[in-house]
């Protein structure tokens, strides 16, 4: 952990490391990004619908389904996602890395591994969270208008009309604030983890579904924590 | 020059070094030789910091390697190249990333003479025309020999060869013992290697070892070594498994 710190400044002298690997991780998730949030949408959509019925004029659903995105369904869910893929594929990688000594090779070149293959995905990580993360925030948008104004016969005057006097920046930030945090602790997680692994094949498997585990509930946890911290 | 002293080392209930102490001049060939599973390639981590002993030090050129900080650790790491006993190629990486990679890190090269390096280190272990493949569309013996090009990529003071010959066919595990040979004579690399194939160990060293229950129990040259009376080393030699009276009962 301080060695991460200690090292970041890899991030600018092994700049191809780092936006390789915000390919990998950040583009190649953006997919499943997409659908996670286009449903998340289209489901706070209808759930607020049902919800609101008879008690509340559906002008409130446009702003209560955009806080509940940005705030929390967002962040959490793309980042439990994102975890689940880009930890445990980051805690496989080194894993077998480690068990087949080419973590020890590394070393051996006098190659730092915390800097050579910790860093950057720590680094790429952190940085296309929040990107991640305000993706799939439009796209549940647009998800949650869809079903509204398409399917449950909403005006669009009805979805959009509030949201503007009740759109705060800062809730938007504190949603991608946390988004950051979830980024850059899974793939700490993923890094430790992997680099630990010792067992063969097997640690291998064991590696990933530790890391996998870990970082769901470190999402959860300090979503809790920060919302505490943030509201 | 490498010296280790009273070097101890535990994997849980398993003690595998109980106290080694070995001193490997400069520009020496030394083997090491033992059973499966004595801890010879433990010993091999231990010279380049990838173990730290649970007891006993390690010296390179009057600086200890063990117990130092990672900076240290690294500057002296420099002075090695390792070949490992799996060569341990990284698999994401075309032949010639892994034996380029070193020179990529630590030099000022142009990616031209660069790639001239690679190209004479493959051609060293004839395995030049293999640069853009990736390991696994290797055969065993091609990962060690590119193993063995990344180790000596960047002309190190210090070679640590963790079973060269192993799976690879007599002609060509010979021309690695002339490589081997070769760098020790001519480039005056001071040479360690933990092989079992006797042939190899008698062509390329000045001395040999033998590890045994984790210390050191023999030390001698090849001559010494083949007229040895030490009862170990000599059933090491001939391929003995027990005592001949053994067999008798059967
Ligand atoms: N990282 C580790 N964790 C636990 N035990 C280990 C570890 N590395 C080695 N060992 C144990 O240490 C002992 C010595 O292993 P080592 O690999 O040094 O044997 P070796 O002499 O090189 O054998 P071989 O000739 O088969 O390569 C073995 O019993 C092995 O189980
Ligand atoms: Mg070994």
């Amino acid at each position: 952990m301080g060695r991460v710190i200690r090292e970041s400044g890899a991030v600018v002298s092994r700049r191809h490391l780092f936006f390789r690997e915000c390919v990998r991780l950040g583009i190649d998730s953006l997919p499943l990004v997409l659908i996670v949030g286009a449903f998340t949408g289209a489901v706070s959509g209808w759930q607020g619908h049902y919800q609101l019925e008879g008690y509340l004029p559906f002008d409130l659903i446009g702003p209560a389904t955009f806080k509940a995105i940005v705030l929390e369904l967002g962040p959490v869910l793309t980042a439990l996602i994102i975890a689940g893929r880009v930890s445990a594929s980051i805690a496989a990688e080194l894993g077998s890395m480690k068990v087949t000594e080419q973590i020890d090779a590394l070393e051996s070149m006098a190659i730092s591994s915390t800097r050579y293959l910790a860093v950057p995905r720590i680094a790429a990580m952190t940085f296309m969270m929040p990107i991640l993360v305000a993706q799939a925030n439009f796209v549940a948008l647009m998800g949650a208008a869809f079903v509204l104004t398409m399917i449950l016969n909403l005006t669009s005057t009805q979805f959009w009309g509030l949201i503007p006097n009740f759109f705060y920046i800062y809730d938007v930030f504190s949603g991608l604030l946390k988004a950051f945090f979830f980024g850059l602790s899974s793939s700490m997680i993923g890094c430790y983890i992997g680099f630990r692994t010792t067992g063969g094949a097997e640690g291998v498997g064991a590696a990933t579904i530790t890391a996998f585990v870990w970082s769901c509930l470190a999402i959860l946890i300090l979503d809790f924590l920060l919302a505490m911290m943030l509201f | 020059m490498i010296e280790v002293s009273n070097l101890h080392k535990d994997f849980g209930l398993k003690q595998v070094l109980r106290g080694v102490d070995l001193k490997i001049n400069t520009g020496e060939s030394l083997t090491i030789i033992g059973q499966s599973g004595c801890g010879k390639s433990v010993l091999l981590k231990h010279l380049v910091g990838l173990l730290e002993p649970d007891k006993g030090t390690v010296f390179v050129d009057g600086e200890a390697i063990t117990g130092a900080p990672r900076k240290q650790v690294y500057q002296i790491r420099k002075k090695f190249g390792v070949l490992f006993q799996s060569a341990a190629l990284f698999d994401s990486m075309t032949v010639e990333e892994n034996v380029g990679l070193g020179l990529f890190e630590h030099t000022a090269m142009t990616p031209g003479e660069r790639a001239k390096r690679v190209a004479d280190c493959l051609e060293m272990v004839s395995l030049n025309g293999t640069q853009k493949l990736k390991p696994a569309e290797l055969s065993g013996g091609m990962k060690k020999r590119v193993g063995l090009a990344r180790a000596i990529a960047l002309n190190p003071q210090y070679i640590l060869y963790d079973e060269p010959t192993t799976g690879l066919d007599p002609i060509t595990a010979d021309s690695i013992n002339d490589l081997i040979i070769h760098l020790n004579e001519e480039l005056h690399v001071t040479t360690i290697v933990v092989t079992h194939d006797m042939v190899s160990a008698f062509k390329i060293s000045d001395r040999i070892v033998m590890l045994h229950l984790g210390t050191v129990i023999f030390s001698g040259t090849p001559s010494e070594t083949k007229s040895t009376s030490v009862e170990m080393v000599r059933r090491f030699i001939e391929g003995e498994a027990e005592d001949k009276s053994v067999v008798t009962h059967y």
